[in-house]
């Protein structure tokens, strides 16, 4: 083969793999922007008025999901079945917001901590690798400290909108997730870098906690949820 | 309790990422002594134009590149089952020096481009000795195949033969001091026909590739120069004196380069 040859084939390669590349890209640009509506569905709990609107928003959500999981079985279609790790990169990003979304929910629906598997449910995909288009652990790891964040600011935002509660709750609920995490040996990358920022979250939940507790307002807790489980 | 879930599971976790963190390390340490038998290849195969005998050194540098496919071969056996794409940013650096060393070592004996697939061919290994079947317990015998490969990507390939056109370069300036006035203008045309297949790839391959276009087309230009020097002064001064004016040259391309 001459040496043009060789380079007319590679280019062959090279501009396959863009083209794949740029149909994956379109539609990770849908399912981004159906994660921005439900950030912005969800963002309102944070709102006084938002805390009795939740149900409602937990099943909006869930409709949402339901055009996630048809965006995925598209996005599955776009790149050989065994090639996921080639392409990761492009929708890593917006898988990880997507597990943050879905246990966000099922947090505000429950108050529990969502597994791998039923996050992979409810995106449509597979928990593990060998059945298929599957949730990498360590995006189900940054989108569940995604969380933390979010229930930290819940925590205070409850607070001002007269549920005290809620953060008594949710403090629990992290501390047990930063326990959990300790367990995990991580290295020096992004999950790392995340997972450093949960001990600001933790604080700052404590902080709230404190703040009630001085002031003996998780006493007058007493709220339609009840006292800590 | 609510999130004991995450407690329990928490030692699956750590085992899921533990094994695929060890696995990367290993592979990067396979990685890091391919890179460096292949270097010490493409510094044994630049003492071919020297040597009194080409053949040994042909011989050996086959010797030592056998020794880096069988490291290939434990990088290929490391990625049974995996995808290899989540490792690939481990080995690839030291496939690339592979692929340097290999071509460096093909232009040599045939004065062509191995292709990708010659390269690939190389790369599918067997079990070969029983002591490595009967290291095997038996039930991964059943599940192992006895055959496995490791295909280098096109991406990969170009970065390698890139890099080879800096190898070429060397050998250029140096057969000239050998008194070789042959061997520049092959290399002179060779250079040229690898610099128009990546002109024609342009910017649409990866950046990693468009950035080895700046030195290839330095490392032609350096070629270039020689053949013209060669050319013009290649008429008036005798043959044993030609190596004296390139010897001069060299340094100066040698202290430009500094420590490339």
């Amino acid at each position: 083969m001459s040496v043009s040859a060789m380079f007319v084939a590679l280019q062959g390669a090279l501009t396959a793999d863009q083209d794949i590349r740029e149909e994956i890209r379109k539609v990770v640009q849908a399912l981004e922007q159906t994660a921005r509506e439900m950030l912005t569905l969800l963002q309102g709990v944070h709102q006084g008025a938002g805390f009795q609107d939740i149900p409602k928003k937990c099943q909006k959500a869930r409709e949402h999901f339901g055009t996630v999981r048809t965006q995925m079985e598209s996005l599955k279609t776009k790149f050989p079945a065994d090639q996921y790790y080639r392409f990761h990169e492009h929708w890593r990003f917006v898988l990880q917001r997507l597990v943050f979304l879905a246990s966000f929910v099922v947090y505000l629906e429950t108050e529990t901590l969502v597994t791998r598997e039923a996050v992979a449910e409810i995106l449509g995909i597979e928990a593990d690798r060998e059945r298929g288009f599957h949730l990498d652990i360590e995006d189900y790891l940054s989108g569940v400290l995604t969380l933390a964040s979010e229930l930290a600011r819940l925590a205070v935002n409850s607070v001002t909108a007269g549920d005290y509660s809620r953060p008594l709750r949710i403090s629990t609920f992290i501390n047990e997730l930063d326990s959990g995490f300790r367990l995990l040996n991580l290295k020096n990358d992004s999950l790392r870098k995340r997972y450093d920022g949960l001990k600001y979250d933790v604080k700052k939940i404590e902080e709230v906690v404190y703040d009630l507790s001085i002031r003996g307002l998780n006493k007058e807790a007493t709220g339609g949820v009840g006292g800590e489980k | 309790m609510l999130i004991s879930y995450l407690n329990t599971n928490s030692a699956a976790f750590q085992l899921e990422l533990d094994t695929r963190h060890d696995k990367y390390e290993r592979l990067v340490k396979l990685s890091r002594d391919i890179t460096i038998e292949s270097k010490r290849t493409i510094f044994l195969l630049h003492r071919y134009i020297s040597a009194p005998n080409g053949e040994e050194v042909l011989n050996e540098s086959e010797v030592k590149l056998d020794a880096v496919r069988r490291k290939i071969k434990q990088v290929a056996q490391e990625l049974i089952g995996e995808d290899m794409y989540q490792f690939h940013r481990a080995i690839s650096p030291g496939l690339q020096e592979y692929i340097e060393a290999v071509s460096f070592q093909y232009f040599i004996k045939t004065r062509s481009l191995i292709s990708i697939e010659e390269i690939n061919k190389q790369l599918v290994f067997t079990a070969e000795d029983r002591e490595e079947t009967t290291n095997m317990t038996s039930t991964s015998q059943d599940k192992q195949p006895h055959t496995w490969s490791l295909k280098v990507t096109p991406v990969d390939y170009l970065l390698g033969v890139a890099d080879l056109t800096g190898e070429l370069m060397r050998l250029c300036i140096s057969s000239v001091g050998n008194g070789d006035i042959d061997t520049p203008f092959e290399l002179s045309q060779f250079l040229r026909q690898i610099y128009d297949g990546f002109t024609f790839i342009g910017n649409t391959g990866p950046y990693e590739v468009s950035k080895k276009l700046y030195t290839l087309k330095q490392s032609l230009a350096k070629v270039e120069n020689a053949c013209y020097t060669l050319k013009v002064r290649g008429s008036e001064i005798p043959k044993h004196m030609l190596a004296d004016v390139f010897s001069t040259k060299t340094e100066l391309i040698d202290q430009e380069e500094g420590l490339s």
